[in-house]
């Protein structure tokens, strides 16, 4: 006998947004079914670089990140794990002039949001940040930004979730989609079925098919940031890394390990991703350029994971242009560890009061309705 | 561009022997510095023990497969201390003495061996514990012993052989512990006297054990190993049988439970897993001549499935008759069916083995939560088991990323077998079904200086 599920609101895809959004539903006491193709928390959600910042983001994504920054700061309470969430600072790191210039230009366009940007000179990046290397000429500090453990954190959202109320079904790909005029109806491969008034489509990479299942169709792509760690190491990285205009990203985690990003691995299949080996060495040459003390560490293990990726860099978040009910939370390009928590705030808004309290306008799906609009492309390095 | 032979044991060498012999020019890369793999470790230059000595009865085929390499020299590119830390496509990428390389192959043979199946038991982090092949390269390779007082544990064929080979050596065993009961051993006999040269060598380890005095229990559980006063060393082994706990005083602790294959290459190339009862793990899917399932690739020796250094010399001539087939090269079938007739017998033979030296089930019901399973990131069974119970991780890679078990410097290559035995038994479901730690380049750790120096115009 197959099973049948009757919800308010049933979300596909059981990665930080999904997740967050199932349990701001909870929260609510609207009822949810969560539908995960393979593991809460095992794709990009749970294997990024584990970047905790606002620092850098485009302006238009501030607010959301401001609200994530508090949500943040409550992750222990919400989720009973602090997830090694550290608000370590986050420093960008200019190379050059022109860099450094660049970096005081968004302190000043970012002036509203209180960042708390301190802009680092050469002498004092030397006093603060004596690891560096002499590549790095000064930087722009953020110092409630921060850094925390992706592969802890995902999960234990959605075992949060589950923990409030919400029947979160695992290894359950969701086959067919549709909608009656009043009703979603979805199938998964497992045979279970659910019948909900409200669906969020939160599948990450993967969420331009479901958008097009129901008529809208995205530019989505799917991309594959390179990852690499070291060894456990003496603490000396007591910041969050990034580099003005792209390049490598770091962090330390707190047994020791760095955590390096940069450049773009490859797809194995539709499901997975992996580093390159060029790619790493290309890594390695710049992480060493930058932190001369990891020139004798050694790396032990390299990955990739799947990020879906629009053309103007910018996430689609809110209601379908073409079904009532159905609304998006995907395409981060690569930003959505930190963004992610707002988003499932505001997704769970969007059911609840039909309307967000944080600006979610230039996220709108409908900006794909008609011929896309050119606007500001950012470098393909950009760092989570 | 050339046929590619990762490792340079006797699936390897004969491997490229076969290459040459067909007008093939094949490239060899090998992280020891002289040809032999593990079995057939050569000491380094200079060293006085003769091959009888180092190899035993097995002195002859050590002797053939290293003259054959020698012979060979001149006609193969022969990489040498050099590790492969990646394969990615057709290129194969190297690093040696510091610097890097890349090597690109036209058909590729991976023959990359095993190392011992570790199954901790309480201290077996402490100074003085080795694996049983670790034992076993001290003596071949340095001559030396792991200690003057030894005890080895475990199961498996090795175990006796690295016995004999102590004893023989000189040094003092002071007890062989084997996990197998006698019953075991009795059962099995059927199918070993279908191989009576391998019984008989295994009936000789164990008179020559007896010989000696040493004394062999069987059924034997490891408790724990005992530190001395200053907690440097191990001072003494506690374990059990069907009599009670006994302890026994030692300076050096041999142990392992058979051999596991080392298959991350093939796991990068992309081939296609399937779980082996036999050897209980997941192995490359492969053709009774060594294809897998991603064409040009191909796998010979232990590095495929642990069958012991015979069959490793068959399967790494078929394997390259294989590729050379597949390359439109004209070969022998009829020493194809050969081959792969005498191949079949040694697999026959390996259930024998299996059945003489099983693995103990009961080793993860009884593995307390105290007992470290992942030593470089110091997890311990009651970690894993934890991370099970409260967070539903029933597969091997999701423990992982929740718990840090296989997460350190080996990357699971010493603690996933183990680790999957707690985890299986942690959920109640068989080992097969918690999955394999999946593969990640490096394959072994490498240093980011590595990639600031020029990389080597490929030639060896």
């Amino acid at each position: 006998m197959t099973e049948g599920l009757v919800t308010e609101v049933a979300i596909i895809g059981g990665g930080i947004v999904g997740a967050c959004a199932a349990l701001e539903l909870r929260g609510m006491g609207l009822r949810v079914v969560l539908l995960e193709r393979d593991r809460c928390g095992s794709r990009s959600s749970g294997v990024n670089f584990g970047g905790v910042r606002r620092q850098g983001r485009a302006l238009a994504l501030l607010p959301l990140a401001q609200r994530s920054h508090q949500l943040w700061g409550s992750l222990r309470e919400r989720i009973g794990s602090d997830g090694e969430y550290l608000r370590s600072g986050h420093l960008k790191i200019a190379r050059s002039d022109a860099d450094m210039a660049s970096l005081e230009a968004y302190r000043e366009r970012s002036r509203d949001f209180d960042l708390g940007l301190q802009m680092l000179g050469r002498e004092a990046l030397r006093q603060r940040c004596p690891w560096l290397g002499d590549a790095a000429v000064g930087g722009s500090l953020c110092p409630d930004d921060g850094h925390a453990n992706p592969r802890l954190v995902s999960p234990a959202i959605a075992r949060a979730a589950q923990a409030a109320g919400a029947e979160v079904r695992e290894q359950s790909p969701v086959v067919e989609f549709g909608h009656d005029g009043q009703h979603f109806h979805l199938r998964c491969s497992t045979g279970l079925t659910v019948r909900s008034t409200h669906l969020l489509n939160c599948a990450g990479a993967w969420s331009g098919a479901i958008a097009a299942a129901f008529g809208e169709p995205v530019p989505l792509t799917g991309e594959h940031p390179a990852m690499l760690v070291t060894e456990p190491l003496p603490r000396f990285m007591d910041l969050s890394l990034g580099v003005e205009g792209g390049g490598i990203y770091g962090r330390q985690a707190p047994r020791g390990n760095c955590v390096l990003g940069g450049g773009r691995g490859f797809g194995i299949d539709p499901l997975r991703a992996r580093s390159t080996p060029e790619v790493l060495m290309l890594a390695m040459r710049q992480a060493i350029e930058l932190l001369p003390p990891l020139r004798h560490a050694q790396i032990i293990r390299s990955w990739s994971g799947t990020e879906g990726y629009l053309p103007d860099h910018l996430p689609v978040i809110g209601p379908s242009g073409t079904t009532p009910g159905l609304l998006h939370g995907f395409g981060f390009c690569g930003e959505g560890f930190q963004t992610g928590h707002g988003v499932g705030a505001v997704l769970a808004e969007l059911v609840r009061d039909g309307v967000s309290s944080t600006p979610i306008a230039p996220f709108s799906i409908t900006r794909y309705a008609s011929p896309p609009i050119a606007s500001e492309t950012r470098g393909d390095f950009a760092h989570p | 561009m050339p046929p590619v032979i990762i490792g340079a044991g006797p699936a390897g060498v004969r491997a490229v022997q076969t290459l040459v012999a067909h007008g093939q020019r094949p490239v060899l890369i090998d992280e020891a510095l002289r040809a032999g793999g593990q079995i057939y470790r050569q000491a380094p230059p200079g060293f006085l023990r003769g091959r009888r000595a180092l190899y035993g009865f097995e002195a002859g085929r050590a002797e053939a497969l290293h003259r054959t390499m020698d012979r060979l020299r001149t006609q193969v590119d022969y990489w040498r201390g050099t590790l492969v830390w990646s394969v990615h496509g057709d290129t194969v990428h190297l690093l040696r003495e510091g610097r890097t390389a890349q090597v690109r192959h036209a058909g590729l043979i991976v023959a990359t061996g095993a190392t011992d199946r570790v199954l901790p038991f309480l201290g077996w982090t402490l100074p003085g514990v080795y694996t049983l092949g670790a034992a076993q390269v001290a003596l071949k390779f340095q001559g030396c012993a792991i200690g003057a007082r030894v005890v080895l544990a475990g199961t498996g064929p090795l175990l006796y052989l690295v016995a004999h080979q102590y004893v023989r050596a000189g040094a003092q065993v002071a007890a062989v512990l084997d996990s197998a009961s006698r019953a075991d051993q009795i059962a099995a006999l059927p199918a070993l006297l279908r191989a009576p040269a391998v019984l008989a060598k295994g009936l000789c380890y164990r008179a020559s054990l007896l010989a000696r005095g040493v004394k062999v229990h069987q059924g034997a559980r490891l408790v724990r190993a005992e530190a001395d006063a200053a907690g440097q060393c191990v001072a003494a082994l506690h374990w059990r049988d069907a009599d009670g706990e006994h302890r026994i005083d030692c300076d050096a602790i041999g142990f392992g439970y058979a051999l596991r294959s080392e298959t991350q290459l093939a796991d990068l190339l992309g081939c296609e897993f399937k779980f082996d009862p036999l050897q209980r793990a997941h192995l490359p899917v492969r053709d009774s001549t060594g294809r897998t399932s991603v064409r040009g690739i191909y796998l010979a020796g232990d590095g495929a499935a642990v069958r012991g250094a015979d069959a490793a010399e068959l399967a790494g001539e078929l394997a390259a008759l294989a590729l050379l087939a597949d390359r439109g090269v004209s070969v022998d079938r009829e020493r194809i069916e050969a081959l792969e007739r005498l191949l079949a017998a040694q697999t026959r033979l390996r259930e024998g083995l299996e059945r003489a030296f099983p693995f103990p089930e009961d080793w993860a019901a009884l593995a307390p939560d105290d007992l470290v399973l992942c030593r470089c990131e110091e997890i311990t069974v009651g970690q894993l088991r934890q991370a099970a119970r409260e967070t539903g991780a029933d597969e091997l890679n999701r423990a992982k990323a929740l718990c840090r078990v296989g997460m350190g410097r080996c990357q699971g290559r010493y603690c996933g077998a183990a680790a999957a035995e707690v985890l299986a038994h942690a959920v109640g479901v068989p080992v097969s079904q918690v999955g394999r730690i999946r593969s990640q380049a490096p394959i072994k750790p490498v240093p980011f200086a590595m990639a600031s120096i020029a990389a080597e115009e490929a030639s060896p």
